[in-house]
């Protein structure tokens, strides 16, 4: 059970959050300018990193923000955290 | 009686006499007891039958590993509890326990035949055999498994104690109060860090506090008296906390553990009363301090199963800590120096006892003792078989072969009526490795230790693999200092006394004359499985060990192999010729020891298992009889049966009414979302697939929200209050849902969005009156409202006053009658509807619930998200097109509708199915087909919503089939279980396709 130091909040027990996936990914601005496999890359395809991984977090039973995190799935150690439209830490690149 | 209480201790309290029943005889023993000494004490060591064999089996161990002295507590339905361990289970007045798993009785066990046909039952008989014919599993396998192997009985109603849940957090956890975790937990609490302690006895001090040997000393004390003082220093610090009868059940992640306390189990049942029974601990530590210890082994030999057999150094706690000995003629069997500690012991007490040891030979302070004292010592000898059925009465040893792989010379059988056995000891890795840490092998001693520590968790003491006293206490010190980043100097100067074992050798699988397919040499003693059995298993090609584990199901009854788990490992590793450390070994899950299913639910049972919601109209629905139905967590009203009626006679009841005169519906559920902002309207753009920028302010309009992938996720209608303010509302189950959705795009993809969401759901109740008499009964509610069609038209919206309280009025419809539906503050709801019933009282206004309300929509075709769609329907899909913008340049799915998937004609979409027969209503979920002949057969689709229509007097129903769009008036079938159902697609609007009763 992690404990998730949220960006407003500080930190609480996982069961406060749920998780929302791979961060970084942007919604095209102009989806319709996209080919089919551009529109896929977009919706379909995740990472699902083993070392790594920068995710988006929401503080769903709390101040209900989303925000970043920077974990390594190897051994769950979260490595950062950051709120939405912040720049992803460059140590962990 | 018999009285094996041959001395006094501290821990037993002779003052306090306590009478208890075990298999229905009175017995007595002494507080401070535990089930197990008690029965010892008097005289008793049958205590069950195995589980495959039915052999007699007694107590092996005093503690958490042991695999046979499990009890069935109690005798009420609702309180009766199967598998607690004697060994475990402190002595009360009035304890009632019986043994397990032997009919009729302990003494003569019918089961006990499988004993002579156990050539039959090898490793994996259990699968091999109850295989086949299929048909015999439910009514002769299954029944005569479960008969046989009864592991207990579970309460059969439901359990009336108390339990309770509690969050703490701590800086420093420590695992285990014997000496090692003692020290660590004195060093962490005067270094100023808020400390826990937990031990699963009543008592701290582990194995050190009956330790009363004179060449084991600390500051020239017995190491005993030296702790006792140490735990009387510990209680007097204030930022310690410490927590008996308390065990870990499971290390997770992030320091984040579950412990187990035990508050009443202990005490006599009028005490129990009103008291939490057992309180699970949700703790979450900086760092922990692992002090676990380690477990006896047993040696694996023919017949070692008998009562009678223990762990030698349970028969040392058994003797000095509860002053029970086990025998008065004791055989002791070991490969290391522990034993020699119990034989001293037993000697100093005038037991009669000898030592039978697989070593060749030993030298260290211990062994020069028993020599001094006279002890018989029978080195380079093992033991190869044991007599006596219900008790060891006597057994044999022979000489070892120099390689140790076979038996020479001749038998010598030897009296006895106790044999101790000690092939060593294990230490308790379990939690270092449930927080994920790795283990090394030590070849020396044939241990699993801790690979390394992190810097959130460290291991000390034996569960380090750190066996003798003075290892213990230096390496303790040491590490915790630098664990902690603290310099603490009290250990400084102690003088520590203690004999050194300089002599090992381990056999897994003792060596014997007799074949291994003619022995019982027992690993498992709870599963029954032998030397024999994974030998078996390594035969027919099975080589992980996790496999090896599972086809002879050694270490998986309820003690989880504390006992057996090292010697399956080590006979595989033998036999594969394989080195011990490479196999690996089986994984150590939680919880530790078992839980009980209160523990881990705590006060979340009754009323407080789920959340329930309810609208403030509830107490009327209740009153006036409805059936309620579950969506989501909210109570809905499902139908409201009338003298008897069942639910159709309702429904066909409710349904003509709403559309003759007029029904009413509790609302109160749907979702509701406030939308503020200079943005709002933009947003819906964004978020529906049709436009909002022109929706006037007082106007209503329907709304279909995809997922990005294009698929329909929600829907509702949505008005716009003033310029930038709208009430959204969602499906009932789909509120929160929503909800989150939508705030993640404003918060992370248009942060630029100048809009506020506000969940309302719990502000507003709603009654929704539909039918050709609701205007009249509006227009009595709201005398000065124009409820003119110029003024008041369809999709459009007014406030209103109740009295002088504000109303929110939409004429909307989900019905397809003329509708309004009226939004009050929650507070108020139970009110408005009152005021509603009377209001309608004259136009025979009909309460109607969720399948009324169903099956009037589904007359109009209208989908329900949900029950109609499963995720894969696009509007399209849907027939729904006319809702989708096509001019809007993008909203949440828009890019998904065009995929080469999703314009794929050949897709499920929706149609209405009319049978042939109008009076057969279909089945919903029901599949649906064209052709009944070609094998296998082409699924199609299948029903979604069916329902018998009181107003079109004919069955109706929904489908999704695959091109369903283009196969109007196409004939199909749904193939049911003694019949083929002919239906023909139809329209899915089956009732005012001119929608003109909106306007009656
Ligand atoms: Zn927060």
């Amino acid at each position: 059970m992690f404990l998730i130091n949220c960006p407003f909040c500080g930190e609480r027990d996982q069961s406060e959050f749920s998780s929302g996936g791979e961060a970084h990914i942007v919604r095209p601005k102009q989806p319709t300018e996209l080919s089919d496999d551009e529109w896929a890359e977009y919706l379909f395809m995740r990472k699902n990193i083993k070392g790594v991984q920068f995710e988006r977090w929401n503080h769903v039973h709390g101040c209900r923000k989303w925000f970043n995190v920077v974990r390594d799935t190897s051994n769950d150690k979260i490595l950062s955290v950051y709120k939405m439209g912040e720049k992803p830490p460059v140590n962990y690149k | 009686m018999p009285n094996y209480r041959i001395h006094k201790t501290e821990y037993i309290d002779e003052t306090k006499r306590v009478s208890f029943k075990y298999d229905g005889k009175t017995y007595f023993g002494y507080e401070g007891d535990t089930l197990a000494s008690a029965l010892l004490a008097n005289g008793i060591h049958l205590i069950g039958r195995s589980f495959k064999y039915h052999r007699p089996r007694g107590i092996v161990s005093c503690g958490a590993e042991e695999p046979n002295a499990i009890c069935q507590i109690g005798s009420k339905k609702d309180l009766t509890e199967p598998n607690v361990r004697a060994t475990e289970l402190e002595l009360y007045e009035g304890l009632e326990a019986s043994s397990q798993n032997c009919w009729p009785n302990v003494k003569f066990d019918i089961g006990g035949i499988n004993n002579f046909i156990s050539p039959l039952i090898p490793a994996g008989f259990y699968y091999k055999t109850f295989m086949w014919p299929k048909s015999f599993w439910k009514k002769v396998y299954e029944p005569l498994i479960r008969l046989s192997a009864g592991l207990g009985k579970s309460p059969t109603e439901p359990d009336p104690d108390i339990y309770d849940h509690k969050h703490v957090h701590y800086d420093v956890l420590v695992i285990g109060g014997g000496i090692s975790g003692i020290i660590a937990a004195k060093m962490a609490a005067k270094n100023n860090l808020k400390t826990l302690l937990v031990d699963d006895k009543k008592i701290l001090g582990g194995s050190t506090i009956y330790q009363n040997n004179e060449s084991i000393k600390i500051d020239d004390k017995l190491s005993s008296e030296w702790l006792k003082n140490e735990t009387q220093e510990i209680k007097k610090l204030s930022n310690l906390t410490i927590k008996t009868r308390t065990s870990i059940a499971a290390y997770h992640g992030y320091n984040f553990l579950l412990a187990k306390e035990n508050l009443t189990d202990h005490l006599p049942e009028e005490k129990k009363k009103n008291k939490i029974r057992q309180r699970l601990w949700k703790i979450r530590a900086k760092k922990v301090v692992i002090a676990t210890g380690s477990i006896e082994r047993p040696l694996v030999f023919n017949n070692n199963d008998r009562p009678g057999i223990l762990l030698s150094n349970s028969i040392n706690k058994y003797l000095d800590y509860y002053g029970v000995t086990c025998g008065e003629n004791i055989i002791l069997f070991t490969n290391n120096d522990s034993a020699y500690e119990t034989s001293i012991s037993l000697h100093k007490k005038g037991i009669k006892n000898l030592i039978v040891d697989l070593r060749k030979s030993a030298s260290s302070e211990l062994i020069k003792e028993a020599q001094n004292l006279g002890i018989k010592i029978y080195f380079n000898h093992v033991v190869t078989n044991t007599f006596g059925y219900r008790k060891i009465n006597s057994l044999e040893i022979m000489r070892l072969s120099e390689d140790g792989n076979t038996t020479v010379g001749n038998k010598i059988r030897l009296n006895c009526d106790c044999l101790g056995m000690s092939g060593g000891w294990t230490p308790m890795v379990h939690m270092h490795t449930q927080s994920g840490g790795k283990l090394n092998f030590r070849d020396d001693d044939q241990v699993f230790l801790p690979k390394e520590n992190s810097e959130d968790q460290i291991s000390v003491g034996a569960c380090n693999g750190d066996f003798d006293l003075e290892n213990i206490i230096d390496k303790t010190v040491n590490k915790i200092n630098k664990f902690l980043d603290i310099n603490n100097q009290d250990y400084q100067d102690t003088k520590i006394i203690c004999s050194k074992e300089n002599d090992k050798r381990n056999i897994w699988l003792l060596p014997n004359k007799i074949p291994l397919g003619k022995t019982k040499c027992f690993i498992d003693f709870q599963n029954d499985s032998t030397a024999k059995d994974i030998k078996l298993a390594l035969k027919e090609g099975f080589r992980s060990i996790e496999h090896v584990k599972r086809y002879t199901t050694t270490g998986m009854a309820t003690d989880q192999g504390k006992l057996s788990n090292m010697h399956a490992l080590g006979i595989v590793a033998d036999t594969a010729g394989v080195k011990m450390g490479t196999l690996g070994t089986t994984t150590f899950r939680p919880p530790f020891t078992p839980l009980t299913f209160g523990t881990l639910v705590g006060r979340n049972v009754g009323k407080f298992f789920e959340v329930v919601r309810k609208t403030s109209m509830h107490e009327w629905h209740v009153e006036n009889n409805a059936e309620f139905e579950n969506v989501g967590q909210w109570k809905r009203p499902w139908y409201y049966p009338k003298n008897g009626e069942n639910m159709h006679a309702a429904v066909q009841r409710e349904s003509k009414a709403a559309r003759d005169s007029a029904g009413i519906l509790d609302a109160s559920t749907l979702g509701k979302i406030d939308i503020q902002g200079t943005d709002a309207s933009e947003f819906l753009n964004r978020v529906y697939t049709n436009a909002w920028s022109k929706l006037a302010i007082g106007k209503c309009r329907y709304g279909l929200m995809l997922n990005e992938d294009g698929m329909v996720y929600d829907d509702g209608v949505t008005t716009r209050i003033s310029e930038n303010h709208y009430l959204m509302t969602t499906t009932t189950g789909g509120a929160a849902n929503v909800l989150s959705k939508l705030e993640d795009y404003l918060q992370t993809e248009w942060p630029e969005l100048d809009v506020y969401l506000t969940s309302v759901t719990d502000h507003y109740s709603t009654a929704s009156i539909c039918g050709p008499n609701s205007k009249k009964i509006l227009n009595k509610l709201f005398p000065n409202l124009d409820l003119s069609d110029e003024n008041f038209p369809h999709m459009s919206f007014k406030e209103g006053k109740l009295e002088n309280i504000n109303c929110r009025i939409m004429r909307i419809s989900f019905t397809g009658e003329l509708s309004y539906e009226i939004n009050i503050e929650s507070k108020y709801g139970n009110s408005l509807w009152k005021m509603c019933i009377e209001a309608g009282k004259e136009f025979n206004l009909t309460p109607y619930g969720t399948e009324t309300m169903h099956l009037l929509r589904a007359e109009k075709g209208f989908i329900i998200v949900g029950q109609d769609t499963d995720g894969t329907m696009t509007p399209s899909d849907l027939q729904m097109d006319w809702i989708v913008s096509k001019k809007k340049y993008d909203f949440i799915g828009k890019r998904s509708l065009y995929r080469s998937d999703t314009i794929r004609e050949d897709r499920k979409q929706l149609v209405g199915l009319l049978t042939d027969d109008p009076k057969e209503i279909l089945e919903e979920g029901a599949q649906i087909v064209s052709d009944i002949k070609s094998k296998p057969i082409d699924m199609l689709g299948h029903v979604t919503s069916s329902y018998f229509s009181p107003n079109l007097n004919k069955s109706i129903a929904l489908a999704v089939v695959r091109s369903g769009k283009s196969m109007k008036g196409q004939k199909l079938i749904i193939p049911m279980e003694n019949k083929n159902i002919n239906v023909t697609v139809s329209d899915t609007i089956f009732l005012d396709k001119e929608n003109k009763r909106l306007n009656a």
